[in-house]
């Protein structure tokens, strides 16, 4: 369906046993990183800020990466972050449209970097979550709602639909009509 | 056109601008979507160019990436750059609009419906044999065609060239001698 640049992971991962607490409390979390050596990674960094637990005197049980469950039906996904500008840190709710989780997700880091010129290091997703229509905030998601949605193609881009009849000469002027 | 007057205090400013430019693409580009009844009082108080429209039930041509040369219909519209698409053929997909190109073909069908409603509203909207056709789905298939032709096609091709000219030109031989005559 998609090559996303971006994957979710469940880790799961606890403290080491010890003499003192032999039964130390597992702690799930899901988050998104480009592989899983870095889902590792990221795991570690937010659970040593909540708990008192390193990657030293830890271990992950398990890791698995968790997929799209209805990838051809479009949702309209809310997601809460955590970032860091040139002049301090902010958090953001920002609604996207589209048919994955991951696509979503790949989707506000672009539009961090265009619009805030944020890097992906410096964005800490929060929490993500499908929002129904009716709890839609934004405008842009919110004109898609609507069932007789109609409208025309304005600017026709000609394209040569494989690379080897890309030539920077044509014979005639493009048809940008349609 | 008295009948379709329509109400400028319903409509916001990007509207209103597109109605006083109605050759400027760029307010038009910004006013898509809008509302269907809109739209269509819209083109028909502005004679609007538009006659192909994204919409559900929009039959189009994909013209790049892995799905080149397959007809698909429109089935939903994730936002301002991309469609749902789906086709009897493949699964249910999202697709980019500077992939497509909209055809005249339009079906019958609710949002997002389940494959075998699509089949069966492709099958009554007779979306094959309008395409065959069309002018544009016969060029295709010539153009198919030829692409597939082995040499000993050509040959039989350059053969039947020839005799097709030499009987046009009897026959403007035929209209000269008539009109000297």
């Amino acid at each position: 369906m998609g090559n996303f640049r971006f994957h979710q992971y469940q880790v799961v991962g606890r403290a080491l046993p010890t003499e003192t607490e032999e039964h130390p409390k597992i702690y799930r979390m899901k988050l998104w990183a480009t592989n899983e050596v870095r889902a590792k990674s990221k795991f570690w960094y937010f659970l040593r800020k909540l708990k008192k637990v390193k990657k030293s005197n830890g271990q992950v049980l398990a890791i698995n990466e968790i997929f799209e469950r209805k990838p051809t039906k479009i949702k309209n996904y809310g997601v809460w972050l955590r970032y860091q500008s040139r002049t301090g840190y902010h958090n953001m709710y920002k609604e996207y449209r589209d048919t994955t989780l991951n696509g979503a997700v790949e989707q506000m880091y672009n539009e961090m970097a265009s619009r805030h010129r944020v890097r992906q290091h410096c964005i800490q997703i929060i929490k993500t979550a499908t929002i129904p229509s009716k709890l839609c905030k934004r405008e842009s998601t919110k004109q898609f709602h609507d069932s007789k949605i109609k409208f025309p193609l304005v600017f026709k881009k000609v394209r040569p639909p494989f690379r080897k009849l890309k030539t920077t000469y044509k014979a005639s002027r493009p048809n940008l009509f349609k | 056109q008295g009948r379709f007057r329509i109400s400028h205090h319903a409509l916001d400013r990007t509207v209103r601008e597109a109605i006083s430019n109605p050759n400027d693409h760029k307010t038009l580009g910004a006013l898509r979507p809008l509302s269907s009844a809109v739209v269509e009082s819209l083109s028909l108080a502005l004679k609007m160019p538009f006659k192909r429209y994204v919409e559900i039930g929009r039959v189009a041509f994909v013209t790049y990436g892995k799905e080149y040369g397959r007809l698909v219909v429109i089935v939903d519209v994730i936002d301002q750059n991309r469609a749902l698409v789906d086709s009897p053929e493949m699964v249910r997909g999202q697709i980019n609009f500077k992939r497509l190109s909209l055809t005249d073909i339009k079906i019958d069908i609710p949002r997002v419906p389940k494959k075998k409603t699509l089949i069966d509203a492709m099958e009554t909207a007779d979306v094959k044999n309008k395409w065959e056709n069309s002018s544009w789905g016969r060029k295709l298939i010539v153009q198919k065609r030829r692409a597939s032709l082995n040499d000993f096609d050509r040959f039989k091709v350059m053969l039947a060239k020839i005799k097709r000219g030499g009987a046009i030109r009897q026959e403007l031989a035929k209209l000269k001698k008539a009109d000297v005559a």
